[in-house]
């Protein structure tokens, strides 16, 4: 039975929708610390742009791809929910959990073939960043998977449809920081 | 606490009773924030004897170098390291944060909001259940091989990143993970701190209308979530150097030490106003009531305060003046520094300007919420001297730096702390303290405080160094009176110790025996005080409305001196 506290909203806002946000401003500053750590790095080691020359682009795009797709089916999912369609957006999420699985599963080949050419996380610094800050994320993109899949399995049932929009915040917040990574970790060079 | 509550409780809430709980799903696995509070409490109360027993430990140890300590044994130089880290690490994040955010946080966000529970009760037990877990790993590492980690608490590296600097190869990992699981703690449990104040709140209570504690600890929720990040992010950077045998912060292969000093300050001095700011917040809740005056200036103290917390983002460098940062940057430092103390100085003004004038009661929280003021101005005081480069460069590393820092942090998380158990205390356990063992132990506090940090200055000022595990191998600082000081100290660490059972004693006495409290023992207008003591589940029969702001004391032409928060015009 939940709280009377839960069902208020004096802020005029959803009580979940505001926690998403906070969470999302509290994983904002543990991803921009690393990042400005990794730019203020790069900016004085030059030889870093050679060594980021063995990063596959293609597959660092692939993997842009994959992610920016599997949000625009959290955003049709949302969409679905909206109209009160709980099985329209469930199977939305899904298609979404299926992009975090193909992006999981490229980035575990990526790193395999990496660390067989000897690139592994104690390589330099630069691949130390490059381990860390992808690896952060790919755990993100983990956890999002196996909450949207809780929150599916409830919309296919019709309930806490509201959850749908929530984890697609969340999701997006995931893709922007992997917009700031492949750049940085791929183009950059 | 069972027995505290009274069995003829109102048959209004009768209603919402429906089973007696199991004893583990109230007191263990309960959801209600008021046993959340109190585990919150109670843990925090652990931690600081086991804290201020490592304090008793090594103050032994510098007074009366090479001593067999009673009830510890010979102080070696890594027990020294050991035990001087963990007793920093644990009174900031197993005490200070958990008692005045976390406990106080759970108790009075929903009933000073008027809500019967916070926003989500799962995630606030979950995030006490993260803590509990926290602080027993950290405990742990004293019992792995090399003991537990000794490279001082802010852990800079290499000391903390080599085990072959810090001798503990474990020990390190396990305290990075330990304050890792706590931050996790921390960020669940200030996601529903803010979140219920700003969307539970009670019909009627508008921004205005929130006691100054609910602001200031939603203030230090949002600084902690904003400021914690970058340390999470180091401090994996750290454990990948320790584990992995990363370089981030390894200068030899191309990292920079001073990196984790940006990361770890970058938090750690916001972190000081996230504790700092719920014991302002507890001192405006004490001193309203015990002066019978409308708090002086409430929404400039609202805005100074978030105006501080805004600042506190801008200082971080002034921990790093002789780490080889550039002079210039060092002035700009210098600068912000120097602009904090103004908001805390306006902070202390206000709270003089709310007694002058007020009927003043001396009670034993306003005895505390006094000694918070004047005992705070002294921390801030001698911060300045430390704030200003120019000085710093002779003065830092000393025990001038550590007797100013407990001259800030023994106030909030002592002082602060006291002021709110003794002033709530009849709420929360529904019975009252015994005043005059409150007093005693106030002055008894007090008093050897004081006498501990004071030759402290002195010391510092004469050139002693920190981190030193015995100064008789230094004959300049091991002058007499250099001794003589550093006896006096230990001696009133010893005394303030003592009082504490006193305290400890009353305040266990108190819960079972006490003398019954009603409602609203201290003539308070604040919502807590309107419901039962304690509150029952669901704090209300029926939620409160509120109809005005939080501090209409004397207000002239009533007959009472006090106005509640609920009472319709």
């Amino acid at each position: 039975m939940r709280p009377v506290a839960t069902t208020r909203s004096t802020a005029g806002l959803p009580t979940g929708l505001l926690a998403v946000w906070w969470v999302v401003a509290s994983e904002i500053v543990i991803f921009g610390g690393l990042l400005s750590s990794y730019i203020m790095y790069r900016l004085s080691h030059d030889a870093w742009a050679g060594q980021a020359a063995n990063t596959n682009t293609w597959i660092g795009a692939f993997n842009t791809l994959v992610l920016l797709t599997s949000s625009l089916f959290a955003v049709l999912g949302h969409q679905a929910a909206e109209k009160g369609d709980g099985k329209k957006a469930a199977r939305f999420l899904y298609y979404t959990i299926g992009g975090a699985a193909t992006f999981v599963t490229v980035k575990a080949l990526e790193w395999n073939m990496e660390i067989s050419h000897g690139f592994t996380i104690t390589a330099s610094t630069f691949w130390s960043f490059y381990y860390t800050a992808a690896g952060i994320h790919a755990l993100h993109v983990i956890a999002g998977a196996i909450i949207m899949a809780i929150v599916a399995r409830d919309a296919a049932k019709g309930l806490e449809l509201h959850r749908v929009e929530l984890i697609g915040i969340y999701w997006h917040f995931v893709d922007i920081v992997w917009i700031f990574l492949f750049p940085l970790l791929y183009i950059a060079k | 606490m069972a027995e505290s509550i009274p069995s003829d409780a109102t048959p209004a809430h009768d209603d919402h009773h429906h089973e007696e709980p199991s004893f583990a799903s109230k007191y263990i696995f309960s959801t209600d924030h008021k046993m959340i509070a109190m585990q919150y409490m109670f843990t925090g109360m652990a931690m600081a004897l086991i804290g201020g027993f490592m304090a008793y430990v090594f103050r032994m140890q510098l007074a009366f170098p090479g001593i067999d300590v009673p009830g510890y044994g010979l102080v070696t130089p890594a027990n020294y390291n050991s035990l001087v880290t963990n007793h920093g690490t644990i009174m900031i994040f197993w005490v200070a944060m958990p008692v005045l955010i976390a406990a106080f946080g759970n108790f009075l966000i929903p009933l000073m909001c008027g809500c019967d529970d916070m926003v989500f009760p799962r995630i606030n037990r979950l995030s006490y259940q993260i803590f509990l877990l926290s602080a027993i790993v950290l405990l742990g590492s004293f019992f792995v091989q090399g003991g537990g980690f000794g490279g001082a608490w802010t852990a800079y590296p290499p000391l903390s990143a080599k085990a072959e600097y810090s001798l503990t190869p474990l020990g390190s990992s396990i305290w990075l993970i330990a304050v890792a699981l706590e931050f996790v703690a921390f960020l669940l449990g200030g996601i529903n701190f803010v979140t219920t104040a700003m969307n539970a709140r009670a019909p009627g209570m508008k921004l205005y209308d929130i006691p100054m504690v609910v602001w200031m600890i939603v203030i230090a929720s949002i600084l902690f979530m904003v400021s914690v990040g970058p340390l999470i992010a180091g401090a994996i950077m750290l454990l990948f150097d320790q584990v992995l045998g990363t370089a981030f912060y390894d200068p030899d292969r191309g990292g920079d030490p001073i990196l984790w000093q940006h990361l770890f300050w970058f938090f750690g001095h916001p972190e000081v106003y996230v504790v700092l700011l719920p014991a302002v917040g507890i001192t405006a809740e004490i001193i309203t009531v015990f002066s019978r005056k409308k708090l002086f200036a409430y929404k400039t103290v609202l805005h100074t305060a978030i105006g501080t917390g805004v600042l506190s983002f801008t200082v971080w460098a002034h921990h790093q003046f002789i780490a080889g940062i550039d002079p210039r940057m060092a002035h700009v430092f210098t600068l912000t520094t120097l602009l904090i103390s103004i908001p805390i100085a306006e902070m202390m003004f206000v709270y003089i300007a709310t007694l002058y004038g007020g009927s003043i009661r001396l009670t034993t929280p306003m005895l505390w919420a006094l000694a918070f003021i004047g005992e705070f101005l002294i921390g801030g005081v001698t911060g300045i001297f430390l704030g200003a480069s120019g000085s710093d460069i002779y003065l830092h590393d000393t025990y001038f730096v550590l007797a100013h820092f407990h001259y800030t942090f023994y106030p909030i998380a002592i002082i602060g702390t006291m002021a709110g158990v003794t002033f709530w205390f009849p709420k929360m356990f529904g019975r009252h303290m015994n005043e005059n063992l409150g007093k005693i132990h106030f002055w008894g506090s007090i008093i050897p405080f004081n006498f501990i940090f004071i030759p402290l200055f002195v010391l510092g000022l004469g050139g002693q160094h920190r981190r030193v595990f015995d100064y008789t191998n230094f004959p300049d600082l091991s002058l007499p009176w250099m001794q003589e000081f550093r006896v006096i100290a230990t001696v009133a660490l010893l005394v303030m110790l003592g009082f504490q059972i006193l305290f400890l004693y009353n305040f266990f006495q108190s819960i079972f025996k006490g003398r019954k409290a009603e409602r609203n023992p201290w003539n308070s207008n604040t919502l807590e005080w309107t419901t039962e003591s304690p509150p029952p589940h669901g704090n209300w029969p029926e939620l409160p409305t509120v109809y005005r702001g939080p501090y209409e004391y004397s207000v002239p032409g009533r007959d009472k001196d006090y106005w509640p928060q609920n009472e319709p015009v």
